[in-house]
């Protein structure tokens, strides 16, 4: 739900000063660096290809375009980012309104891409019928969610956000529960409520400065992440307000929040980072991508402490996607480009080096993610657990303004059960309001 | 123009100028007499043209067209596609519940942080006016939180108030106090976000008030003490009467910086977006229209907050030359 900037966001607010002047760099620098200006300028005879991405976005890092640059020596590749993808993306609005200032390649967070297809597809090359793009390698939501209406696919999928429950043995053996992670997952499998109820008996045994949970929030992410429909219906109409399955996720979040289940913080935010460190809370719902976030936040402190299970059900949160615009000068080589990183082997390494997991299904029989286990969370064979978890995620209907509800519902609506004690009922209304004055154009 | 203007014939006097040219009455005298005209003319404007150029390439021209954007529906998705709404986004502003709460946080705030800080810097300066060892240090010392970046400075913030392990917490549990929860308590935020401002722009103050007291002539401190004033009393009387037009300089300053106030109250929300708190209980109007504009897309609405704030300041400005004019006539 939340703007995922990868392993970068726990930097979110740490660069905030690099990014004001980033912001303002960009959007003066990053014009005439442009492809239209460069063009094939970037060496002798060579076609330079630039790719814009927010945070630590891993292609770069994981080595990819080191590699594509080898095995093509006529191509040289380009990286620009800008750390948030809250900045990063009213820039890359801005830039494909005007035609101009963009990259070859630009990456789309998931909670964008849906109006990205909807409002931008015409400005964007259809990747659906690209050379080397095959279909059946993806996850057929993560497509789905990158095809526009009228059925070009604007956007290759590079991530998902399969989701587990990460949980601190420690606190778990000292309430009587197991800590062997299959008997972790047995105890809530098939519903959240069970994780509730598991809550509670946490609750009875370790006593009641010792939550549950990190937030109601991240709760009320990971159960909306695992039904079909959220905010939106199949005709593109805003429905959360009438939405049964948000109501009662919002509701049964609500609960660990009112049943005194919640350690009351919000999420990216300084506090919550020290609670991974001080063990302010036994479990959270850790996307693939959050783990290492986790690592970096707990320590060398929590080693040997922390485990993940399978979750209640299968839920997804977070993931990205590859734009090619038209108005780049070398569309039909970016196209390519894209669709060699979105490939299972690429999208199986950026899963190795990063942790970033594949939204390529084809990738899952990998070895390098088939037995991908993550020390840190004693052994804990992740790529078994997340593949699992993707692949029972439902089709989401995704809404062009799923980031701006699912935000106010957390960061207004939520927040203001869990950590100002208000009744859900004024939390829900308090949503409701931020939300429609959100959306009223 | 420029450039010849100096090499020519600076010296000449203007006065000179037109008998000169008659006496000699060649053509070429005439020619440069008036090119001299001129040039005493309109160089100035040559001089002083670039800032105008980029005033209204980048103050003058954003400023009209955003005026221009208020009176429509846009979107960000689509900036070119412009839908006339006329005044609406105005109206619509009077019974926006978000706005009004923005605008009462910014004038708290705004309160919260100006008064304390241009006392407390009013006072530091006092203080760095007396003949002290090391007094270049201290005046560097003050200046530094000014050149502390807003994000720096408003992150080491949110972890000092903290709810859980906050050092501002720890403290008051010491002297034996409860913890506050400095994020979502509506005085305690934005007693918060002042703290920042306070902090970062308090010595920025105190050595304007510094240099402007250092300009106050001795004789009147000496002459004070004669008659026997105590050191209050003197910068009571003596210090704070000459230093009047300052002051109203840096209320004018704050004034500006207070309801354009944006970087604190956003960071102070620990990186969790534009929305002020759960409650939008320290949410400014900087930070709305940011909101609007930049989180939910509306340029159209986030434009017309933007010429709300302007209007409010001319509104502030006209109020306080109204008060000072009577305030004089008395």
């Amino acid at each position: 739900m939340r703007a995922r900037t990868g392993p970068g966001t726990a930097l979110r607010t740490s660069l905030a000063a690099a990014l004001g002047a980033a912001l303002l760099l960009a959007g003066c620098a990053s014009d005439p660096e442009g492809p239209e200006d460069r063009g094939t300028a970037g060496g002798k005879g060579k076609t330079t290809l630039t790719v814009g991405v927010f945070g630590a976005f891993g292609l770069k890092e994981a080595g990819l375009y080191d590699e594509y640059m080898a095995a093509n020596p006529g191509v040289v590749i380009k990286q620009t980012s800008i750390e948030r993808n809250e900045n990063y993306y009213p820039q890359l609005l801005t830039h494909l309104g005007a035609g101009s200032g963009l990259a070859d390649i630009q990456a789309v967070e998931v909670n964008n891409i849906a109006e990205i297809t909807a409002t931008q597809a015409d400005k964007l090359v259809d990747l659906g019928t690209a050379p080397g793009v095959d279909r059946s390698a993806f996850l057929p939501w993560k497509w789905a969610q990158g095809t526009a209406r009228d059925g070009r696919t604007v956007g290759l999928g590079t991530d998902v956000g399969p989701q587990g429950i990460c949980y601190r043995k420690d606190l778990f053996a000292a309430a009587g529960l197991p800590t062997d992670r299959a008997a972790v997952g047995a105890l809530w499998a098939g519903d959240w409520k069970r994780y509730l109820e598991v809550g509670r008996q946490y609750r009875a045994k370790a006593g009641a400065g010792k939550p549950f949970v990190d937030s109601a929030s991240g709760v009320m992410a990971a159960v909306t992440g695992s039904s079909a429909r959220r905010f939106y219906d199949a005709d593109g109409k805003v429905v959360y307000k009438s939405n049964p399955a948000v109501r009662s996720a919002f509701d049964l979040a609500a609960a660990f929040a009112t049943g005194g289940l919640s350690a009351k913080l919000q999420q990216f935010t300084p506090g919550w980072d020290q609670g991974f460190a001080n063990g302010g809370f036994a479990t959270v719902s850790c996307p693939a991508w959050m783990l290492g976030y986790i690592q970096d936040k707990a320590g060398p402190a929590g080693r040997d402490k922390w485990d993940v299970a399978q979750a209640p059900r299968p839920s997804n949160w977070g993931g990205s996607f590859l734009v090619v615009p038209k108005a780049g000068r070398h569309s039909a080589e970016a196209a390519k480009l894209a669709a060699w990183l979105t490939a299972p082997a690429q999208q199986a390494r950026l899963f190795e080096k990063r942790g970033s997991f594949p939204s390529a299904q084809a990738a899952y029989a990998l070895p390098a993610v088939s037995g991908a286990k993550h020390a840190y969370f004693g052994g804990a064979p992740i790529g078994e657990i997340f593949a699992k978890a993707a692949q029972g995620v439902p089709v989401q209907t995704v809404g062009p303004k799923d980031l701006v509800i699912a935000q106010n519902l957390a960061d207004v609506g939520m927040l203001q059960v869990d950590q100002k004690g208000r009744t859900p009922e004024q939390g829900w209304q308090a949503a409701v309001k931020a939300i429609d004055n959100a959306l009223d154009q | 123009m420029a450039e010849t203007s100096l090499t020519d014939e600076s010296a000449a006097p203007a006065a000179v100028l037109p008998a000169r040219a008659v006496r000699a009455g060649d053509r070429a005298g005439a020619w440069r007499s008036r090119r001299y005209r001129w040039d005493l003319r309109w160089s100035p404007y040559a001089f002083v043209a670039p800032f105008f150029l980029f005033f209204a390439a980048f103050g003058l021209f954003p400023l009209l067209y955003t005026g221009w954007a208020a009176l429509h529906q846009v979107e960000l998705t689509d900036p070119d596609t412009m839908r006339w709404v006329g005044a609406r986004n105005f109206t619509r502003l009077l019974s926006d519940e978000f706005f009004w709460n923005a605008l009462r946080n910014t004038v708290t705030i705004g309160l919260l942080s100006t008064v304390p800080q241009l006392l407390i810097a009013l006072g530091l300066a006092h203080l760095l006016n007396y003949r002290l060892r090391g007094s270049a240090f201290f005046r560097v010392a003050v200046l530094t939180p000014y050149a502390t970046s807003v994000a720096a400075a408003t992150l080491v913030f949110v972890l000092l108030f903290g709810r859980d392990h906050g050092m501002v917490n720890w403290v008051l549990g010491l002297a034996g106090f409860d913890a506050v929860d400095w994020q979502n308590g509506t005085f305690a935020s934005q007693l918060a976000v002042s703290t920042i401002v306070i902090w970062r722009w308090t010595g920025y103050n105190a050595l304007i008030y510094l240099a402007a007291m250092q300009a106050v002539p001795h004789e009147l401190y000496e002459s004070a003490e004669l008659d026997g004033a105590s050191r209050f009393r003197q910068f009571l009387h003596v210090t704070v009467p000459s230093l009047r037009p300052t002051i109203l300089f840096t209320c004018v300053v704050s004034t500006i910086g207070a309801t354009q106030l944006f970087g604190e109250p956003l960071l102070f929300n620990g990186g969790a977006g534009a929305t002020g708190g759960s409650d939008h209980q320290f949410q400014t109007l900087g930070l709305y229209l940011y909101e609007q504009g930049w989180v939910n897309l509306h340029l159209g609405r986030a434009s017309a907050i933007a010429w709300a704030m302007f209007l409010i300041l001319v509104l502030v400005g006209g109020l306080a030359r109204l008060l000072r004019g009577r305030g004089e006539g008395r």
